[in-house]
């Protein structure tokens, strides 16, 4: 395995380009790595992301953040204005492994690792979020739900890497939240996740987003819950109607760690609890 | 495989190694450096046993690359003493009998002060938290928490007296 760690995206995707076998980009490693020891991979070349400094910044910007794909959840969760604007995305980076995988799990890693149960990424669907995707020959903004084609796939061409992660600029009156179901406490994969970000106008909720992990083969956005909680103030019919909508977006497997009734209905109950939590933080009452 | 020669700084000494480009910084560690505290339980990030610090900042060794230390700092139990005398942490483990087979306890004590360093007066919930990334098949943990706990009080008296 050759290895390598430019200092530029553009090198890097050079290195990708460049490479007759199979080459993976390096970024916290946390799961690559594990895929690395089990042999389930052999990579011909790894190319490290860590050290190209724009890769580890999170910026403000006039359109809102940007999350360089090697900024650990470690450093999201240290970043005030982010979690101020943000505290959804935050909340579910967060949620991510111990803190010894804290300290080096990518919220870009999340998302190209492509699990149907990764955590935070309902919760960058649910935000809007986009991906800075740069090639040999082009670069392109595309939105996160148009990443993750299936479990363990995605549109990302051999020569492409995930730059950064865009979040947009938070609108006044607005809040986000992620939650999962896990049968324990910590460290454990989500059986369901779900997203919800909306912003109020007069009180109300004037626009929203529903995203569900763990129900489907990839995450799932579902503007028929959304459209549950427009124009409401989160009452209990628009509440039962957002659940419906929940469990009827679900496709999920039958697991040791849930079953498809279960995680049908406990995806309505997540998206209750979610978008409430969401509500308070937009300063709805 | 390529090897590659690799320069960083371990427990505040510069040390050179050259290294296969897919082994572990665990392995480094271990088969290389000698330094044998970090274990390997499950190769997976699941269990801690292999935790050290990198650039201040708490990993698993075995899911780093050995090659990825290059300019990095890292530290370990073996750094954690002050020559003879043992930071409080080891001194409340062995006083609170918060160890029995001692496979995962240099990993709870890297894990535990990254804690304290960063935190000095944790809560008994912030402590299980924290050590959440830390498997121990022996004690049941209770014990293991205590000594954090008992640690921390030492560490905030000593951080007074200074």
């Amino acid at each position: 395995m050759r290895y390598e760690s430019p200092t530029t995206t553009k090198e890097a995707v050079a290195l990708l380009a460049g490479e007759k076998g199979s080459a993976y980009v390096l970024a916290g490693g946390t799961d690559l790595m594990v895929r690395l020891r089990m042999d389930l991979i052999e990579p011909d070349l790894m190319v490290d992301i860590k050290r190209i400094p724009v890769m580890n910044e999170v910026k403000k910007t006039a359109t809102g953040f940007k999350i360089g794909a090697a900024v650990s959840s470690a450093e999201l969760g240290e970043n005030k204005a982010l979690g101020k604007a943000w505290p959804g995305v935050v909340e579910a980076a967060r949620l991510i492994g111990s803190d010894q995988v804290q300290s080096r799990c990518t919220i870009a890693g999340n998302l190209c690792n492509a699990s149907p149960a990764a955590d935070s990424v309902p919760a960058l669907v649910a935000a809007g979020a986009k991906a800075v995707v740069v090639g040999k020959s082009k670069r392109r903004t595309v939105a996160v739900d148009k990443i993750v084609t299936g479990p363990g796939e995605t549109s990302l061409a051999k020569d492409e890497l995930v730059e950064a992660i865009t979040l947009p600029k938070r609108a006044a009156r607005s809040g986000d939240a992620y939650l999962r179901f896990i049968p324990r406490t910590e460290m454990d994969i989500a059986v369901v996740g779900c997203a919800v970000s909306l912003t109020l106008a007069r009180g109300v909720v004037k626009t929203a987003r529903v995203a569900l992990g763990a129900v489907a083969p990839t995450v799932v956005l579902v503007p028929e819950a959304a459209r549950a909680l427009i124009g409401t103030k989160l009452d209990d019919n628009a509440l039962e109607k957002m659940a419906a909508a929940c469990s009827a977006a679900c496709d999920p497997i039958d697991d040791k760690r849930g079953t498809i009734e279960y995680r049908t209905r406990v995806a309505g109950v997540l998206a209750k609890r979610a978008a409430k939590i969401a509500f308070e933080r937009a300063g709805g009452k | 495989m390529a090897s590659q020669l690799v320069s960083t700084t371990v427990n505040g000494d510069p040390v050179q190694f050259a290294c296969p480009t897919d082994e572990s910084l665990l392995n480094v560690l271990r088969d290389q450096l000698g330094l044998t505290g970090a274990k390997e339980g499950c190769g997976t990030g699941d269990c801690g046993a292999c935790s050290v610090t990198l650039d201040g900042r708490l990993v698993c060794s075995c899911l780093v690359l050995g090659v990825e230390a290059e300019g990095r700092e890292i530290s370990t139990i073996e750094g954690m003493a002050d020559g003879d005398k043992l930071h409080p942490l080891q001194q409340q483990f062995i006083d609170n009998a918060a160890l029995q087979c001692g496979v995962c306890t240099p990993g709870f004590l890297v894990a535990a002060k990254a804690l304290l360093d960063k935190n000095p007066s944790p809560t008994e919930e912030e402590i299980r938290y924290a050590l959440a990334g830390n498997l121990c098949r022996c004690t049941g943990y209770d014990k293991i928490v205590r000594a954090v706990q008992a640690a921390a009080k030492d560490m905030r008296k000593l951080s007074k007296k200074r």
